[in-house]
């Protein structure tokens, strides 16, 4: 599979100069312009505080911003018991007075999806996170790794165009999450969604993206662009390669400058 | 676990169940020798004996009266369960309301119960006096506890519902509720005890006036028939109904949470 290349398509999603300043006076965004291609997976690196997270919330429509315009293609809409945005936070974020099966069956009751296609959907998508056989367990009797299996099937189990996740792996220890970066490779070429992953690894983003932005922070804008023009699937072969450690390199440097570039702590 | 830790827990746990019950048998051994021994007089200070021989031979009557009571406290807990709860659902939803009615269910809270139960008998059936004052004792940690838990959600979880576009009803019913539910059952354990307390101020209170049948009314009526070995026989009964409560509420906070909240898990399987 190619990764998206500029001249692809349209953007699915385009960030139009986007600033946001809160309450406190912090300017947590300034001039920030981003175009998310249909089926990119790009991945926004950028020092804590940058305004990564909260680029993010303003795609979901959490967070309204105070400038700019977020600007969705025409083709993006959603019908009954779809949403075209998944979320996926920092942490599990799961009702823990809920089944497995009952989590991950929110968005379709919250969306109105009729019941009979509903429960076939949420089985499908935990088979697809490897969770089948833990349908019937609660949160706390799971592990990190699983919780943020059962937190990425709620967020696919709606089909969503747009995947936004928020440092989902910060949390997890380096053997889990691999495994989980290779999970969410796999899962993303075979949906074919388009994935907006937000972290503060450089080797992270460099594994998973095929586009990384690297942002500075003070008020947080795109400082530049390194593109991971390397053929997917990867795998554990591309993490130990020459290839990529000249990425990450690249990307490192440009992270480097952009914390140089970026206004007074 | 090793086989010694195991062991120690289950001599900790025997411990906690032996430890008082030998208290209360040395408590009244000593009780009824000092009465024994000083020829103290029942009207003075019954011996233990007596007082469940007390409690036997006038049985009919004393399970009666702790019936009525306890009919009156069991309504009083629901009214009591259902206002709290409706209430801080109605202050989560409208700030309006909060800030209009919030002081004065404070007032309520802080005026003592003793003294306003006078006043209601003056003005309500005695039945509904005493229910009110159940009712107004109980209320408020239900109402104080549900409002804080619907204030403690998961801002993550909150978010999510809103990307999806989740209703009002749907947010409280599916999110918030259940959210606020080990809180909401904090509450309705304080509440259980509270109501009994309410019952029984208000049943005090309406003695002289003497048309009720309730345990706190026979207390009253005992005392001024200078019977103090009944007084003790449904004091007893109270205190009884009074641990019972308690338990059965504790109960149903363990099944209602065991499978997913903290403070009902089983500490050995961590």
């Amino acid at each position: 599979m190619q990764p998206a290349t500029a001249n692809a398509s349209d953007p699915l999603v385009a960030l139009r100069g986007i600033g946001k300043a809160f309450p406190n006076g912090t300017r947590a965004l300034a001039g920030l312009d981003l175009d998310v291609r249909p089926g990119e997976f790009v991945t926004l690196l950028g020092p804590s505080g940058c305004g990564k997270s909260t680029a993010l919330r303003i795609i979901a429509g959490l967070s309204e911003p105070s400038a700019g315009a977020v600007e969705w293609a025409r083709t993006a809409g959603a019908t009954q018991g779809e949403s075209r945005i998944g979320f996926v936070f920092q942490e599990p974020t799961l009702m823990p007075w809920a089944s497995v099966f009952d989590n991950v069956m929110l968005p379709l009751k919250l969306k109105g999806a009729p019941a009979a296609t509903a429960a076939e959907r949420v089985e499908a998508v935990l088979g697809r996170v490897g969770l089948a056989a833990f349908r019937h367990s609660y949160p706390r009797e799971l592990s990190g790794g699983m919780r943020m299996r059962v937190s990425i099937a709620r967020a696919l189990v709606t089909e969503p165009q747009l995947l936004l996740m928020d440092e989902p792996f910060a949390a997890l220890d380096e053997i889990t999450r691999f495994k989980l970066n290779d999970d969410l490779l796999h899962m993303w070429q075979a949906l074919r969604t388009t994935i907006v992953f937000v972290t503060h690894s450089v080797f992270e983003s460099v594994y998973l993206s095929s586009r990384v932005v690297i942002m500075a922070a003070r008020p947080g804008r795109v400082s530049s662009e390194v593109a991971i023009d390397v053929l997917y699937p990867r795998d554990r072969n591309f993490r130990t390669s020459p290839e990529y450690a000249a990425f990450c390199r690249r990307a490192s440097d440009a992270l480097a400058q952009a914390m140089a570039a970026g206004g007074e702590p | 676990m090793s086989a010694r830790a195991s062991t120690n827990e289950r001599r900790d746990r025997m411990l906690r169940t032996a430890l008082p019950i030998v208290v209360l048998a040395l408590g009244l051994a000593i009780w009824e020798f000092v009465v024994r021994i000083g020829g103290i007089p029942p009207y003075v200070l019954p011996a233990p004996s007596l007082i469940l021989q007390t409690l036997a031979a006038d049985r009919a009557l004393l399970v009666h009266s702790l019936l009525v009571t306890l009919v009156t406290t069991f309504e009083g807990f629901l009214l009591a369960a259902a206002g709290g709860v409706g209430l801080a659902v109605l202050f989560n939803q409208s700030r309006f309301v909060e800030y209009s009615l919030y002081p004065f269910a404070v007032i309520l809270q802080v005026t003592p119960i003793v003294a306003v139960a006078p006043l209601l008998l003056i003005y309500l059936p005695q039945h509904a006096a005493v229910l009110v004052c159940a009712w107004i004792v109980a209320f408020f940690p239900v109402l104080a506890n549900t409002t804080l838990g619907l204030h403690s959600v998961d801002r993550n979880l909150s978010d999510l519902f809103a990307l999806y576009g989740a209703s009002r009803a749907a947010t409280l019913w599916r999110f918030k509720l259940p959210a606020a539910l080990p809180y909401i059952l904090g509450g309705l354990r304080i509440a259980g005890g509270l109501a009994l307390i309410g019952a029984v101020v208000a049943e005090i209170a309406a003695g002289s006036a003497g048309a009720g049948s309730g345990l706190a009314y026979r207390i009253a009526e005992s005392g001024y028939r200078l019977n103090i070995p009944r007084m003790f026989a449904a004091l007893l009964l109270l205190s009884l109904a009074g641990i019972v409560i308690f338990y059965l509420l504790s109960l149903i906070n363990y099944l209602a949470l065991r499978r997913w909240h903290e403070s009902a898990l089983d500490p050995s399987a961590r």
